[in-house]
């Protein structure tokens, strides 16, 4: 129990759980997006893979850092465009095409892993995004290091969560996005193109997971390995629904998510990591994923035209 | 208003054709609104309204033909066109998301999507200014799914506004209304003409049309065969015109009425979010009888439906089936205690539409001899019943083994009928059974029912059409809000009258009268 | 752009766009192999040459097609009721782990009783497995493609802890593995000599079965309206939920007999890489065999063909074996769009 809070008034306890979060907040704010526009992406774990190696393999190939998050963001647009093409125009099955892609992006990648790196065993490392303390701000006690003495990656994620959270609420286009998701007909009655948002938003949206497993390889790591998403995108999937379809809620979802993680890590070196095997307090993250869903199934507002596709013809 | 000639034609098609494959959906029809005019456009189911409109809001590319609004002509097959020209159209299917406010739906798509921001409060204002000059009170922050029917429409008729539409056209819009709130429309529409607008009303139902309009239209067949001042013509003339011959009111022999079959005393069920459950209902279903349900759409049908299809079970009260309450009771066990069940939407809950004819008329008893026995499935006599159906029934199709969604929905039907009816049920509960369908259809439909009645079953009508209700029933009650009237023998009302009980007016009274 | 439908496809319109879904496939898998420098005529000729060229490469692309064959069965069945259980691989294991728990030594059976008994165990716990995500579907509502995925992580590290902790093989030489099966426990060869073993006959004669119960009884009917029109087969009185959760029990058993197969048949003992992600290629066999349970059978050789072709092909010239792995997700996407294409017809408006 002491060792608990010992471990919760930390201040490296906070900064590792935000920067487990960060990933999470892009990838969740993606798949939100595609949501909220009525499009399920299950796409994003082998999204989350290509990413985390294209962003990784620019830095390797002479680019800068910001450059590579671009790289990322534009496969995984790339992608999203694969998907949006079959599901949107095409209206097909948005679970078997997401599982198609995610298996066609993590075969790619790790063909293209192989093809530019046969001979070695080891990867190779990057210089990889360095902290940046926030002057005065990162002096606080407890929340200074954990909130403003992160990567500009991370930074970049909270403040993406505002942007998105913007957009959807406060502007014509996230107007359009959200009825897109909600009624496509009333999108369609204004003469706009309910299968370009949707498109767009699906491209846009996966970009953003992209970018969220670059943050592995080029923030939280600076190398690139087999598995390294390893279910994150699943996760994600399950901390839109626990966030309820809204930016904030699930920022939140991801920071409380990330803190059970960075806690489960820190158990595993107490001493009753040493009587409980491993592989327990690995599996808690996927438990908790699984709560949230059953916790949230009746009271969250899905969107009214999630995964019904929009046909012209049909009214 | 029409009369002067020298008003500005605001709206002309002229000559539109559309063909689909072998069908001529519009035949050169040409038409011309005035400013400050009511054009009423008639016609049967399938007569070509919807594709004209299609043509106008750019859904569909027409073969041949122009369309001008003000005088300027309009690219084909651009939606945005009519709109940008100020045509605003009210569907008759609402298209509005209700999960979100009014005011979100009513500026959804006015601004450009690139545009930073929306100005609500601009677009506040706006609306209480519109709402105040053209009689259209609604709440802007209220969600889209927590109004009724006729506030939804009065959303509809927001949108088009907002976006300075001097052209309102109306697709059926009194459909899902009530007489008074119909009555409001008509206020909203007079207002909106003496400040210039140009109304075009698609209708079937002639008293409104004879209301409002200053001229008629009529298509059938896709070609225009009548237009003419509404006050140089009457309803019979109309009706004769529409149809192509000249109708007579189907003359329909009153029912003798036999044992109560089901009923229901008392029975109460939860409401479902906007959707009312029923409060202390009774009703009596009699063998040889046309029982008919009037009401506006979703004052309770769907609850009541719903229970006697077996789909719930009351929460409160009694329900029998003859003299004794079932012990289970399921769609399977209504199935079984004799009831036929014509459901509202043949699509979505009627059948399996990428199933073939034969495993949608099994579809209520493939569990029973001689479809299967000890969970084997037994193809040979599914088939040969079948082809029964489709010989009995004249169900239009290439055979047993078509996939139904090939079908029209008048086939559809008619194979839904042959499903329910061959079992020889004593109840029947026909939901909305001609809804969609083409006249010939709903002759045939109704024939059935009437011949099923004569063979002394027990017909529950629901319908929101009151003309059909008044046509067939030996007996009618009208629902509003999961409340029931008592019984009006036939002949005993007017439409004028069953209308204020429609509204939900009379139930008071007759509650403190009981007591 | 709209899709029409098409009322009777002609038989060119039947079979030409999954033609050129397989063309474009192959296609595909050629440029890759040019981009990694190889020849593609030769690469495509190696991977067919060594999926089926020899006795031994045809026993191999068999014995590899055994679990798929059950994965594949599995998901068919759960997709046809519109169950997405993208769960097969948890399911698997669960199978694998009852024969590995029960087949060293604990039940001292002769092999006629053992081998039956093991079986239905092991579909017992498989099936159980899917039970959990199915009922949190029905009385919750909650999605389960996303449980079953997450079902599958939990259960790779509950076996992991098992493999490490009690049953770890202390013979084992620390390995994480499990001991090895009694004989009674394995399955024997379906021809002498050959290396095939009856995990391979189970399989086809579950495929068989599956379809009898898809096309001849009342669950295949329930199944296939529940999955097909979920409001109209509750309408017209067919238990929806009892449907999904027998449809679990089915699937989860089925993708149970692969882990079963695999540890009684092939390999003798369990460890954590008994599955190179058998449960989900299991998805792209059900889909390319277009959930027809008998297809299933051809559409699972197929995959282990270009499995077991690929890796003697990489051995041979290089190129990574990942190949294999694009040209099945190509082929999966490109598929569901050719199925479309034969049903409808896009129109430009």
């Amino acid at each position: 129990m002491i060792d608990l809070i010992d471990i919760i008034l930390s201040a490296s306890f906070w900064t590792a759980a935000i920067r487990i979060a960060s990933p999470l907040i892009f990838a969740t704010l993606g798949e939100l997006i595609c949501e909220r526009a009525g499009v399920l992406n299950l796409g994003i774990e082998g999204i989350m893979v290509a990413g985390a190696f294209a962003g990784w393999m620019a830095v390797y190939s002479g680019l800068d850092l910001w450059s590579g998050v671009a790289v990322a963001f534009f496969v995984g647009v790339c992608f999203g465009l694969i998907h949006s093409l079959l599901t949107v125009p095409f209206g097909l099955s948005q679970h078997v095409v997401g599982l198609g892609v995610t298996l066609l992006a993590t075969s790619l990648t790790y063909y293209a892993y192989r093809l530019a790196l046969p001979e070695v065993t080891t990867p190779p490392k990057i210089e990889a995004f360095q902290p940046y303390q926030v002057p005065v701000l990162s002096d606080i006690p407890l929340i200074g290091p954990a909130l403003f003495a992160q990567t500009p990656l991370t930074y970049l994620a909270f403040a993406l969560a505002g942007v998105v959270a913007l957009v959807l609420y406060r502007t014509p286009l996230g107007l359009a996005l959200r009825a897109a998701g909600e009624n496509p007909g009333a999108v369609a009655a204004q003469g706009l193109s309910v299968n370009g948002i949707r498109m767009g938003a699906v491209m846009v949206g996966s970009g953003l997971m992209a970018v969220g497993g670059a943050f592995l390889t080029m923030s939280a790591f600076d190398s690139f390995f087999f598995e390294m998403v390893n279910g994150r995108g699943w996760i994600c999937i399950a901390l839109v629904v626990f966030g309820a379809w809204k930016p904030g809620k699930a920022l939140l979802g991801a920071i409380l998510f990330a803190a059970f993680d960075a806690l489960q890590i820190r158990m595993q070196q107490t001493p009753i990591g040493a009587v409980i095997p491993y592989q327990v307090f690995l599996m808690t993250p996927y438990i908790l994923s699984i709560l949230a869903l059953v916790v949230m199934s009746r009271r969250a507002e899905i969107p009214a035209a999630l995964m019904v596709p929009w046909n012209k013809g049909e009214r | 208003m029409a009369e002067t000639e020298e008003a500005q034609v605001v709206l002309r098609l002229d000559s539109i054709t559309k063909t689909f494959g072998a069908l001529t959906a519009n035949d050169a029809v040409s038409l011309a609104l005035r400013e400050g005019e009511v054009i009423a456009l008639l016609g049967e189911n399938g007569a070509g309204k919807t594709t004209l409109m299609n043509i106008l809001f750019g859904q569909y590319t027409a073969d041949s033909g122009t369309v001008e609004v003000f005088g300027r002509a309009l690219p084909p097959g651009n939606p945005r066109a009519a709109l940008d020209a100020g045509v605003g159209m009210v569907h008759q299917h609402f298209t509005l998301a209700d999960n979100m406010t009014v005011l979100e739906n009513v500026t959804l798509g006015t601004r450009s999507l690139w545009s930073p921001r929306m100005d609500r409060a601009a677009a506040r204002a706006r609306i209480a200014k519109l709402a105040a000059d053209f009689r259209l009170a609604v709440d802007p922050d209220a969600r889209v799914g927590t109004l009724s029917v006729g506030e939804r429409q009065r959303v509809e008729i927001l949108k088009a506004l907002y976006r300075d539409a001097r052209i309102l056209i109306l697709d059926e819009p009194t459909a899902v209304l009530t007489p008074q709130e119909t009555e409001d429309l008509f206020a909203t529409l007079r207002k909106a003409v003496a400040l210039g607008l140009s109304i075009v009303f698609i209708s079937h139902k002639l008293h409104e049309v004879m209301a409002i309009s200053d001229r008629v239209l009529i298509l059938r067949h896709g070609r225009l065969v009548h237009e003419g001042a509404t006050r140089d013509t009457d309803r019979h003339a109309l009706a004769a015109l529409m149809v192509g011959s000249e109708v007579t009111a189907p003359r329909v022999a009153s029912g003798t009425p036999g044992p109560a079959l089901l009923s229901l005393v008392d029975v109460g069920t939860p409401d479902e979010g906007a959707a009312p459950g029923l409060k202390s209902l009774t009703l009596t279903l009699r063998a040889g009888q046309i029982t008919g349900l009037a009401g506006v759409s979703g004052n309770g049908q769907a609850a009541l439906a719903d229970l006697i299809g077996g789909m719930r079970a009351p929460a409160s009260g009694t329900l029998a089936l003859g003299d004794t309450p079932p012990a289970r009771w399921s769609p399977r066990a209504a199935v079984h205690g004799g009831i036929a069940r014509i459901p509202e939407d043949r699509h979505k809950t009627g059948t399996v539409a990428d199933f073939d004819l034969t495993e949608n008329a099994i579809l209520e008893r493939y569990m029973d001899a001689p479809y299967s026995t000890r969970g084997w499935m037994h193809w040979p006599q599914a088939e040969a019943a079948t082809r029964g159906i489709i010989d009995k029934y004249d169900v239009r199709c290439p055979g047993p083994g078509t996939r139904i969604r090939l079908l029209s929905g008048g086939n559809m039907q008619k194979l839904i009928l042959g499903r329910v009816l061959e079992a020889g049920p004593r109840i029947i509960l026909a939901n909305q059974p001609v809804r969609g369908l083409d006249i010939g259809a709903v002759n045939y439909v109704h024939e059935q029912l009437l011949a099923a009645r004569d063979g002394g079953a027990a017909v529950l009508l629901i319908s929101e059409d009151l003309d059909e209700i008044m046509a067939l029933s030996d007996v009618i009650h009208v629902i509003s809000e999961g409340r029931l009237s008592p019984p009006f023998a036939r002949g005993s009302m007017t439409p004028a009258e069953l209308g204020v009980w429609m509204a939900g007016h009379g139930f008071e009274e007759e509650r403190a009268h009981a007591s | 752009m709209r899709l029409e439908p098409i009322a009777a496809p002609s038989l060119a319109r039947t079979f030409t766009p999954p033609a050129l879904a397989l063309i474009a496939t192959v296609v595909i898998a050629s440029l890759l192999a040019m981009i990694a420098g190889a020849n593609p005529f030769g690469v495509l000729g190696l991977i067919v040459k060594g999926a089926a060229g020899s006795t031994f490469a045809l026993l191999e692309t068999l014995n590899r097609a055994t679990p798929l064959i059950f994965t594949g069965l599995a998901v068919a069945v759960a997709f046809r009721a519109r169950l997405w259980n993208i769960g097969a691989e948890a399911q698997l294991y669960a199978g694998a782990l009852v024969v590995a728990v029960l087949g060293t030594g604990l039940l001292g059976w002769p092999s006629g009783v053992l081998l039956p008994a093991l079986a239905i165990l092991a579909m017992i716990a498989g099936a159980l497995v899917l039970l959990v995500p199915a009922l949190l579907k029905v009385r919750f509502g909650v999605d389960e493609v996303v449980t079953t995925l997450l079902l599958n992580f939990i259960f790779l590290l509950f076996v992991s802890m098992l493999l490490e902790g009690p049953l770890k093989d202390p013979m084992g030489m620390g390995w994480p593995k499990s001991p090895r099966l009694i004989p009674e426990a394995r399955l024997p060869r379906m021809v002498d000599g050959l290396r095939l073993h009856w995990g391979f006959g189970l399989a086809l004669i579950s495929a068989v079965l599956v379809w009898v119960v898809q096309a001849r009884t009342t669950l295949g009917y329930e199944m296939r309206a529940v999955g097909l029109n979920r409001e109209a087969a509750r309408f017209a009185g067919i238990p929806v939920n009892a449907v999904l959760i027998k449809t679990a029990l089915l699937s989860g058993g089925l993708a149970a007999l692969a882990g079963y197969s695999e540890v009684a048949g092939l390999k003798g003992n369990l460890t954590l890489d008994l599955s190179p992600g058998f449960g989900y290629t299991g998805i792209i066999v059900a889909m390319l065999a277009l959930l027809n349970p008998l297809a299933v059978v051809a559409a699972a050789l197929f995959v282990a063909g270009v499995f077991v072709g690929a890796d003697s092909m990489s051995r041979a010239v290089g190129v990574p074996t990942y190949l294999a792995d694009i040209m099945l997700a190509t082929a999966l996407l490109l598929m569901v769009v050719a199925i479309l294409l034969t049903r409808f017809r896009v129109v430009r408006e």
